[in-house]
């Protein structure tokens, strides 16, 4: 659907090169990176909004990299939206329709839609200054999508977004994605929006794409140090999620074992779990903390002060020990331990 | 500390208001009124006006892509460029009118170019009109570019990724949220032209315009001051005054309409 080939882009300090991606119809596709990685050039040079140095893509076997931004067909939303604070926000998602000479009758119509997909018909008369982060961020998203593009590339989307709000519009552009079923790239530096939203990771580092995978795939064997302190900086597990005994718990069944959470989400979730949220004992502890399981340690990495533990239950737990604890209980590959954490302590996603 | 700022601050504009208020308000409506209808000073305040407006409009329609390019491109002499375009603010205006007079006097380059379609410079309005512009276009072109570059490069991005035309962009887009910056240009190069002296005088003294000869309203008071005294000067000076500030006050009004929306 979506190919790149090769690409090469200069960004002045470094270069973005071998750039080799596939993307299918329909897939939700993220590019991971950290800050400074080139992400949002490579956004850029996909939409025709940045020069490259080499290399083809296409679309739908159609090469497009000759094309100038506004024949592309290739919508963008940036981390801040940037919508036009000179227009109304029907005036804003209206913009694209009216710049492809979309006949008259057929834009009200089209704007009617997509504002009813994303639940923003209410904000039509706006102004684009008074509206909250997620207002704005879906206002940008019903702009780019009315004009029906091939590809949807997103700008870190979720990034200058509080908590609360970035889980809403996580679940928002999930939702949106399976109603619409169109294709996305999505760049971020966050390793759990590529857990909850991606079909397929693309790792950038150095300029360079790194890996290419399912994010469990990606966080079981990471080649890229990015991923690998991200890997031992959370634990994240696939799980599914049932009513617990109790209002605002649930029981998240993974790897056959059940973990209990404080949640209102039901059915496949993601968990994330800290490593220095654990607790490990050799002995079974009685404690408020709800969830406590037996397994095996079957790696230890030395961090000077700190030590990552591996407890395999399974599935693997990482946990971050001091290393006076560690030599305290006499941890070793291979002895049994205790992992115990609180219900609480588990973010669902 | 606030209080030496703020007596310092006072002092500051009592220098600049006294001499406007005391002037404006010398003279009695009917001794105003009176100047007015002189053909010497009507016709030269409506030529100072005109010749102004239009070279504002032709610095607009010149001035405007260029401060775009000044504020969205790159390229090799930009802070050279810059700072030549700001020379006319400081060099003495009647340097300035003879610099002109070297290019558009008849038998200079530019002035033989514009001969062949019947445009002649020297005592002419035409004259006029580019003496005012030479020396007042910096002001707009530094606004208009300032202004461009207040607007986020990303909504350019985002317009053209929806299918806008580069033109389109421009014009529904880029000129619209710089617009206010490029009026209040305006406004200045306006002003500014109005209040033109030296490099006038030098290149068009008295002119053709409306059946008359008339000199533009900053010389027409210089001239009466030297020729006939304080008395006979200071009407057209309070004129001059009034009229700028009208204009002044309700462009800038205008272009400043809804700021707080």
């Amino acid at each position: 659907m979506i190919a790149i080939k090769d690409l090469k882009v200069d960004l002045g300090s470094f270069m973005l090169q071998n750039i080799n991606l596939d993307i299918r119809p329909g897939e939700y596709f993220i590019t991971l990176g950290p800050t400074g990685a080139g992400k949002t050039v490579l956004l850029e040079a996909i939409a025709g909004l940045y020069p490259i140095l080499e290399g083809t893509i296409s679309v739908n076997g159609k090469d497009i990299s000759r094309l100038s931004p506004e024949k592309r067909g290739i919508g963008i939303v940036y981390q801040d939206q940037v919508l036009f604070p000179h227009l109304s926000v029907k005036e804003n998602i209206a913009f694209g329709l009216k710049s492809m000479k979309c006949p008259k009758r057929e834009i009200k119509p089209k704007v009617d839609t997509m504002v009813e997909v994303l639940g923003i018909a209410h904000l039509l008369q706006r102004n684009t200054t008074t509206l909250s982060g997620g207002e704005k961020q879906k206002v940008a998203l019903a702009r780019a999508l009315v004009t029906e593009p091939a590809v949807l590339l997103l700008d870190e989307p979720l990034s200058a977004m509080d908590p609360e709000t970035r889980e809403e519009m996580q679940r928002e552009l999930a939702e949106m994605h399976r109603h619409l079923n169109v294709t996305i790239i999505h760049v971020t530096h966050d390793f759990e929006e590529a857990v909850a939203l991606g079909h397929r990771v693309a790792v950038l580092n150095d300029g360079q794409i790194v890996q290419v995978g399912t994010p469990e795939d990606v966080l079981r064997q990471p080649n890229s140090e990015f991923v690998a302190h991200f890997a031992l900086s959370r634990n994240i597990f696939p799980g599914e999620a049932s009513n617990a005994n109790n209002n605002g718990y649930a029981l998240v069944d993974t790897d056959g074992i059940k973990l209990m959470t404080v949640t209102d989400l039901r059915g496949k979730v993601h968990l994330s779990l800290r490593p220095e949220d654990i607790l490990i004992s050799r002995e079974p502890l009685r404690s408020t903390a709800r969830n406590s399981f037996e397994g095996t340690i079957t790696d230890i990495v030395d961090r000077g002060a700190v030590m990552f533990v591996t407890v395999n239950v399974p599935p693997d737990f990482v946990c971050l020990v001091t290393r006076q604890a560690f030599e305290e209980l006499d941890l070793r590959k291979g002895v049994k331990a205790w992992v115990t954490f609180k219900a609480s302590a588990i973010h669902v996603f | 500390m606030s209080i030496v700022f703020i007596v310092l601050s006072f002092l500051l504009l009592f220098f600049i208001f006294a001499p406007i208020i005391k002037t404006s308000v010398s003279s009695s409506p009917s001794t105003l009124w009176n100047t007015l209808l002189e053909q010497d000073v009507y016709s030269s305040i409506l030529l100072t006006i005109w010749a102004a407006l239009i070279a504002t409009a032709i610095g607009l329609v010149l001035g405007v892509p260029l401060a775009y390019l000044l504020a969205r491109r790159q390229f090799w002499g930009k802070r050279f460029l810059e700072g030549l375009i700001d020379v006319p603010i400081v060099i003495p205006h009647s340097a300035a009118g003879i610099a002109l007079l070297f290019v558009f006097g008849k038998q200079f380059f530019l002035g033989k170019l514009f001969g062949h379609v019947g445009i002649t410079f020297v005592d002419a309005v035409a004259g006029v009109v580019i003496a005012m512009m030479f020396v007042s276009v910096p002001f707009l072109i530094d606004s208009a570019r300032d202004g461009f570059k207040a607007v986020d490069v990303r909504l350019e991005k985002v317009a053209r990724s929806l299918g806008a035309s580069p033109w389109r962009t421009f014009f529904r887009v880029s000129l619209p949220l710089a617009w206010r910056s490029i009026f209040s240009g305006a406004v200045m190069m306006w002003a500014r032209g109005l209040s033109e002296f030296g490099a006038v005088l030098i290149l068009a003294y008295y002119v053709p315009f409306l059946n008359s000869h008339p000199v533009v309203a900053p010389i027409l008071v210089a001239d009466r001051f030297a020729s006939f005294g304080l008395d006979y000067a200071r009407p057209v000076a309070v004129l001059v005054i009034l009229i700028s500030l009208i204009a002044f006050i309700t462009l800038r009004t205008i272009a400043f309409r809804g700021e707080q929306a």
